[in-house]
């Protein structure tokens, strides 16, 4: 008896919940930030013109995709700009998201119908190469070492170490004023290793977290004084919070933002060259630049293609 | 081996904070879990309600619910600032002495009731029937326990690299980074682990061997 009543009572309880959820889900505008992009830059993105007849032989993976009949793209899901979730909605939106679209239509694979999966940094490697996503495009920078690993198409985009600081902070101007400042990146991250590697600042100021935006919290409650990565990822978050966040602005590496591949797919790699090579030529790459990036004000520079 | 002995500079230094972290929260968890199962078997109800109120939150929050909490949740209330590593060791000390404490706990229970009735008629205190008749003997039959929630904290402290320790948690997202063949750095990270544990366990075979209680 007493059981029933309780199992009524978490029934109910549990209904009221939902309902009170769905409501505030279909009452709440998204995020400002997310809503913006989705919003007003909608009308401004590309549409892609899906290829009809592609046909890759000696392909393994377009195989895959082809008897599958859909695509499933790893990407990041806390880039502003780059790659982002919106939370509301479970849209995947921004730079990197709209060069997998373009990459799947001219593959022949409608981009409405790509599942995107998030996959954190550390996972990208052993991901592609169990075939969990067809390709990979999440600010994957180009190394030799990542070479021997997977392969890349692209450059599609080519980026630069740099740091994001509170607004009202003038003392940070460059790498070389990081001294004694608190300095947060992604755990293990290319960015945080080079800043440990040449002393850029005093070993027991280096923070690291799991997630940038969680660097970006700390910024703000001052408990850091820098965030550092690619200009590209930190342009996104001070183009969401300009009150308070700015990006210094001068880049000190070069990071070349490749599409990750199974190592084995020579076949796949040319294809995907092709398919950038092309919205390089006839400026779809730069309107998908100025829909996403280059809303943060910064001029575009076309990347050159490496073709290995 | 290569990927061993080309980041060496990873392997060891990491190594080394997963072994700071380990023996200062194991001595805070081991303090603090000793106290808290004094306060459990206290005559003082509110002791003892304290005691369970502790025990029960700490036990059932998960461990990196614990972490977030002192790194990102407790700078905002102004209190003593703490920095990446005290923090650290903070979450595993609050987290692991509730474990401790259980297990000190059952080994109180091991002790026959009439031995502290007999401290109590020599006059002796509650402090002093636990400090110097109970406790040693409640230690001395818990080691396997106890070294048991030694070891899952050792490897618990792995979920530090999340709250910016580099540990030896954190290797395998610097391999990613560098482009090492990640599975190949994850067995050396289990192998160390591995040596680790071997040691516990080797703490624990000898002190068993010397600590047995005849019954």
């Amino acid at each position: 008896m007493r059981i029933r009543t309780l199992a009524v009572g978490v029934l109910v309880g549990g209904l009221t919940l939902t309902t009170l959820t769905a409501c505030g889900k279909e009452g709440t505008p998204s995020t400002p930030g997310a809503g913006d992009q989705s919003g007003s830059s909608a009308a401004a993105l590309p549409s892609y013109p899906v290829a009809s007849g592609v046909d890759l032989a000696g392909s393994p993976v377009f195989a895959k995709m082809k008897s599958a009949g859909a695509l499933t793209v790893g990407a990041k899901d806390d880039q502003p700009g780059l790659g982002q979730k919106d939370p509301t909605t479970g849209k995947f939106g921004g730079f990197d998201i709209e060069i997998a679209k373009l990459v799947s239509a001219g593959l022949g694979f409608d981009p409405e119908k790509i599942t995107f999966r998030t996959v954190d940094s550390g996972a990208r490697e052993q991901t592609i190469a169990n075939g969990d996503v067809n390709y990979y495009v999440g600010t994957y920078s180009i190394t030799d070492k990542r070479k021997a690993l997977v392969s890349f198409a692209g450059p599609y985009f080519v980026a630069g170490q740099d740091l994001l600081v509170r607004k009202d902070d003038s003392s940070i101007t460059g790498k070389d004023t990081l001294k004694g400042k608190k300095v947060c990146s992604v755990t293990g991250s290319t960015p945080i290793q080079k800043i440990r590697s040449e002393n850029l600042t005093e070993p027991g100021n280096i923070v690291e977290f799991q997630k940038y935006s969680q660097c970006v919290e700390k910024l703000l409650s001052k408990d850091v004084d820098a965030v550092t990565t690619d200009d590209a990822i930190l342009k996104g978050y001070a183009s969401q919070d300009p009150d308070n966040l700015k990006v210094v602005g001068q880049t000190f590496s070069t990071e070349k933002y490749g599409i990750g591949l199974n190592k084995d797919d020579k076949v796949l790699r040319d294809k995907v060259n092709e398919i950038l090579q092309k919205a390089l030529d006839d400026g779809t790459w730069q309107k998908i630049y100025d829909a996403t990036l280059g809303k943060s004000g910064s001029a575009a520079k076309k990347p050159t293609l490496e073709k290995y | 081996m290569d990927v061993l002995f080309n980041n060496l500079d990873l392997f060891g230094p990491f190594f080394l904070r997963t072994i700071e972290l380990f023996v200062l929260s194991a001595v805070g968890s081991l303090v603090l879990g000793t106290v808290l199962a004094m306060l459990r078997v206290s005559p003082v109800p509110v002791f003892r309600a304290v005691g369970t109120a502790y025990v029960t939150i700490a036990r059932n929050t998960p461990l990196t619910l614990v972490f977030a909490f002192f790194v990102f949740a407790y700078p905002l209330l102004d209190i003593v600032k703490l920095d990446y590593f005290p923090a650290a060791v903070t979450a595993l000390t609050v987290y692991t002495a509730a474990f401790i404490c259980e297990v000190v706990r059952s080994g109180i229970n091991t002790v026959p009731v009439g031995q502290a009735e007999a401290g109590r008629a020599l006059g002796l205190t509650f402090g002093q029937i636990l400090g110097q008749v109970v406790l040693p003997q409640a230690l001395r039959s818990v080691v396997p326990p106890l070294i048991s929630t030694l070891i899952a904290l050792l490897k618990n402290t792995t979920i530090a690299a999340g709250f910016s320790v580099a540990e030896a948690g954190a290797i395998r997202s610097y391999l990613s980074e560098r482009g090492e063949n990640q599975l190949v750095g994850l067995l050396w990270v289990a192998l160390g682990f591995i040596i680790l544990v071997a040691v516990l366990s080797f703490v624990q075979r000898s002190l068993e061997k010397r600590w047995s209680v005849a019954r």
